[in-house]
């Protein structure tokens, strides 16, 4: 199998329902390595849901992932169907897919320097001087190096966000996957988040990016997915999908954002 | 009263024995209760339903019962099942039954809080369950449980003094025996009263400086 033709992330026919309402019906995505997708759509459209679906933070009902030509959150049986992972082979998997969440999730207890080598040394089992010194290094890289000793509380949101997308990149994970980053920021920590997550675009990093922001999407985004009531409506170039939306619904969802 | 302080100072042997056994009661309940009120409440949050709801309503009666009359279960009735204890070791069980119950109570419920966010950031990044709570569970209610803890601590001292109706020779036994075989009431039990308070200020003590810790920590 040759591994680059694979695309880095394969959904087909996700369908996730929670209390009998229907989230997600039949939604399929792939996405190539390098390849830096933005997801938009109204708010409780699914693409949250869609997110965590990839991670198997929420299984989905029926559907596959496959991240890097592998099955996720199943292992195939030989003699076909699958079971569902054990707990560790799904905490192993996850190891290759990172995620930056809306409201940081960064924890408390631990310094920022500590929640950014977490689940490489504990996890990963990479040497701990090995996984100090790429830390500090991501760290720097997001402009933080000066604060990889205190503790996330006396971080601003903008900073809390950028630890978030370094601890994310100490795992050098295959995708990143980023839940609304910016949504919980105030409006002036926006952009510094940005652009870090437009920096990694530019480095080639496989990431798929749920966000309400949409002057980023359009100009960072490879592709635009658009998300409604929990189908995948809409996918287009950011420049096609903006300028010359093929839907009424996206029509309306951009005349409603731009104005 | 200057007498009576006489008197309790001529015995200060037997008090500073009652108070050694306070001291020692205390910290060995302290020694088994706080890891079972780990153990009991990552039970609690993690065991399927059904088992936790039987679990959760054993540690609820276990609280409702009064300490005296668990003193006297143990004590007294237990004997006639087969298990016998000495006054002493019949103390400690109960000491540590009782407690137990309330910390797994407070542990469950400092674990209950935190924000649930942060443990799925804990699980997308590949930590297993055992690694999350020893990572990322145990140490912040290690801290945020501490000012609930201290208080049960205190309570717990204050409950060893009714051991002495089990004839658990501990301070309370020691003042209360001064006092009747020397008919002088206030002194010995004043002085009880200063070394129980001398306890609660070390736990007071300790209670401080994990929440400056914490403070520290979480701002």
């Amino acid at each position: 199998m040759d591994d680059q033709t694979l695309p880095a992330v394969s959904a087909s026919r996700i369908c996730k329902q929670f209390n009998g309402i229907e989230i997600l019906r039949d939604v399929s995505l792939e996405v190539q390595t390098s390849e830096t997708v933005c997801v938009i759509g109204p708010s409780g459209s699914g693409k949250s849901t869609f997110l965590r679906c990839l991670n198997w933070l929420e299984v989905p009902d029926s559907g596959a992932v496959r991240i890097g030509g592998r099955p996720f959150g199943v292992v195939p049986l030989s003699g076909g169907g699958t079971r569902p992972m054990s707990k560790t082979e799904l905490a192993a998997a996850r190891t290759r897919i990172s995620m930056v969440f809306q409201h940081f999730a960064l924890w408390p207890h631990l310094t920022v320097l500590g929640n950014v080598v977490e689940a490489p040394i504990h996890v990963l089992k990479r040497p701990r001087a090995e996984a100090l010194e790429e830390g500090r290094r991501l760290l720097d890289r997001v402009g933080l190096g000066h604060k990889a000793d205190v503790f996330p509380h006396t971080l601003s949101g903008g900073q809390k966000q950028r630890v978030a997308i370094s601890r994310a990149l100490a795992m050098r994970p295959e995708v990143l996957l980023f839940d609304e980053p910016t949504s919980a920021l105030d409006p002036e920590m926006v952009g510094e988040v940005l652009a870090v997550i437009r920096d990694l675009a530019a480095e080639g990093m496989t990431m798929i990016v749920v966000t309400h922001e949409m002057g980023f999407a359009r100009e960072a985004a490879d592709r635009i997915v658009f998300i409604d009531g929990g189908q995948i409506i809409e996918v287009g170039e950011p420049e096609a999908f903006f300028e010359r939306p093929a839907t009424e619904r996206a029509r309306r969802f951009i005349a409603r954002y731009m104005k | 009263m200057m007498a009576g302080l006489a008197i309790v100072w001529s015995q200060r042997d037997l008090v500073l024995s009652g108070f050694y056994n306070t001291v020692l009661l205390t910290l060995a309940c302290l020694a088994i209760s706080l890891p079972l009120g780990v153990l009991g409440a990552v039970f609690l949050l993690e065991a399927p339903n059904r088992l936790r709801r039987i679990c959760a309503a054993f540690v609820d009666l276990l609280r409702c019962v009064p300490f005296l009359l668990l003193a006297y279960v143990v004590y007294y009735g237990l004997p006639e099942l087969g298990l016998r204890f000495e006054a002493w070791g019949a103390g400690l069980i109960t000491l540590v039954i009782y407690n137990t119950a309330y910390l797994i109570e407070i542990f469950r419920s400092a674990g209950m809080v935190l924000p649930r966010e942060e443990l799925e950031a804990a699980r997308a990044f590949g930590l297993t369950t055992p690694l999350i709570y020893r990572r990322i569970v145990l140490p912040q209610i290690a801290l945020s449980a501490a000012p609930v803890v201290g208080n049960q601590v205190i309570v717990m001292i204050k409950d060893s003094a009714l051991l002495m109706i089990i004839t658990v020779q501990e301070l309370t036994f020691a003042a209360n025996f001064l006092s009747t075989n020397y008919f002088t009431p206030f002194a010995p039990f004043a002085v009880a009263m200063l070394l129980y308070w001398s306890l609660c200020l070390i736990v007071e003590l300790v209670v401080g400086r994990l929440i400056r810790l914490r403070r520290s920590r979480h701002g």
